[in-house]
């Protein structure tokens, strides 16, 4: 232990990059990411469910305007959507008067605004895609018991597609960790923007960058055991069977 | 009729840029894409290592941390090899790594992963007998590519390859980022100084959504004509 701590501060003591102070500015950075991407993907993912329940709806004036707000979030650029509301935000009339104002004078909040409706549109098609492709025959069990549409949805359909969902998910979890370093163009701090700022301050973008590169990459891999594990875990009666 | 406050001509050459650097980007990772399929399918236990290595970092890290990693860092490390070519080699050559290249090469680097695994699996999905029967006819390696597996895979990679490019396109919109002036900068640029985000962005996002309606058409008629002699149910 002695020996790793020496070790350590020697490593640290060799460069003038990585003091405590900069560790600190990627901490908080880490906060502020985590805190973003959790946040837009509990959010969208509230929004979503209901979404994706009008998207597979018989009803023509239910299904199109949400299928027009998904073709719209998933065929534009999120930095677009971003600025949208960053910037446009201000031009709500007498917002500023408001006590919004509070909240969206900050970059936090359009950012999260932006990532919201743009995890909820994706995460919409992913549901849709898994409701659509419930086996019919678990639907005409579920009527031949005499369930309303709504029991329906909630006992049968909605648990198994969320199970058929999950690896489409999880890819849209990573997605929107790495689209979070956008955030970092609207000035908030996250990990990409201190990132830059310690490139600004030091001038070495191979250890500023480098190193955030790292902890994203960490950060993808925990999330992509979590679901694997949670795919092993919910879809265990899906496996093929062992021969 | 839109009032562009005459940023029109600039919004239309940012979008030739954005199709520029989309399309030349695109051109680089197929290419990237197939070796790496070509290096994961080897059996040479190293170059299946390194496709691997390749195909987990950069889809591990996102694209805006590559850009600038590449973009501030390219330049540095260029430097230092021409640097010491010109010491021990008295040879004098200058890399200038700009906006336009750092972008293309970060969006190609990336989507050459993505790729990557989009061809192997078309590649696996052409049947070994096919193969077999043209080295039979004693085709060598290269004519067996061209002529056997290059277009019965295209069938099977072709809608991995659409969705590869939609996303793709989307992601050109990061070279703004590190300053290159493709249509999304020009258009913020524009909402700043005119104060009508919502023109201008409405306008781009408008674009965006044309080049991929364009781009899915062009992909339908791709794959009616990688699939002759399949029948219309694929």
């Amino acid at each position: 232990m002695q020996a790793l701590s020496e070790w350590f501060t020697e490593l640290l003591a060799d460069n003038t990059i990585f003091t405590a102070q900069t560790l600190g500015y990627y901490g908080s950075g880490l906060v502020t990411t985590v805190q973003l991407v959790f946040l837009s993907l509990i959010i969208g993912l509230v929004l979503a469910v209901p979404l994706a329940i009008g998207r597979s709806s018989q009803r023509r004036w239910i299904r199109t305007p949400i299928f027009l707000y998904t073709y719209v979030f998933r065929g534009t650029p999120l930095l677009i959507q971003l600025y949208l509301i960053y910037y446009g935000v201000v031009f709500f009339d007498g917002i500023q008067e408001t006590w919004l104002w509070v909240l969206l004078e900050e970059p936090f909040v359009p950012a999260l605004i932006a990532f919201t409706l743009n995890t909820a549109a994706y995460t919409t098609e992913i549901f849709r895609g898994a409701i659509k492709a419930t086996p019919r025959g678990e639907i005409e069990a579920a009527r031949a018991y005499g369930m309303s549409r709504r029991l329906m949805m909630r006992r049968i359909i909605l648990p198994s597609a969320f199970r058929r969902a999950l690896p489409a998910y999880g890819n849209e979890v990573i997605f929107m960790l790495h689209a979070s370093a956008i955030a970092s163009v609207v000035t908030i701090m996250d990990l990409t923007g201190a990132a830059r700022f310690i490139y600004a301050r030091y001038y070495a973008p191979f250890d500023a960058f480098l190193f955030v590169a790292a902890i994203y990459l960490c950060l993808t891999f925990a999330i992509l055991y979590l679901f694997r594990y949670l795919e092993k875990r919910l879809l265990a009666h899906l496996k093929p069977l062992e021969q | 009729m839109i009032d562009l406050h005459g940023y029109g001509p600039r919004l239309a050459e940012g979008a030739l840029v954005t199709v520029e650097v989309a399309v030349l980007s695109l051109v680089l990772s197929v290419i990237l894409g197939l070796l790496t399929a070509s290096a994961k399918m080897s059996r040479s236990w190293f170059l299946h290592r390194l496709g691997t290595l390749y195909t987990t970092v950069i889809r591990g890290i996102p694209d805006l941390v590559l850009m600038l990693l590449l973009f501030f860092g390219g330049q540095m490390g260029v430097n230092v090899i021409t640097d010491w070519l010109y010491y021990q080699f008295d040879i004098d050559i200058f890399i200038n790594i700009n906006e336009f290249v750092a972008g293309v090469l970060t969006i190609g680097l990336i989507f050459g992963a993505y790729m990557g695994e989009t061809f192997r699996g078309a590649f696996l999905a052409v049947e070994y007998g096919q193969i077999e029967a043209a080295r039979a006819y004693g085709m060598n390696h290269w004519l067996v590519f061209k002529r056997v597996r290059f277009p019965q895979m295209m069938r099977h990679a072709l809608p991995g390859l659409s969705n590869n490019w939609m996303v793709l396109l989307k992601t050109t919109a990061l070279v703004s980022v590190i300053g290159l002036s493709d249509m999304v900068r020009i258009a913020s640029e524009a909402s700043k100084s005119t104060r009508e985000p919502f023109t201008f962005m409405l306008l781009v996002g408008a674009v965006y959504l044309a080049i991929a309606s364009v781009s899915e058409w062009g992909f339908a008629r791709l794959q009616k004509r990688y699939s002759v002699g399949f029948g219309e149910a694929d």
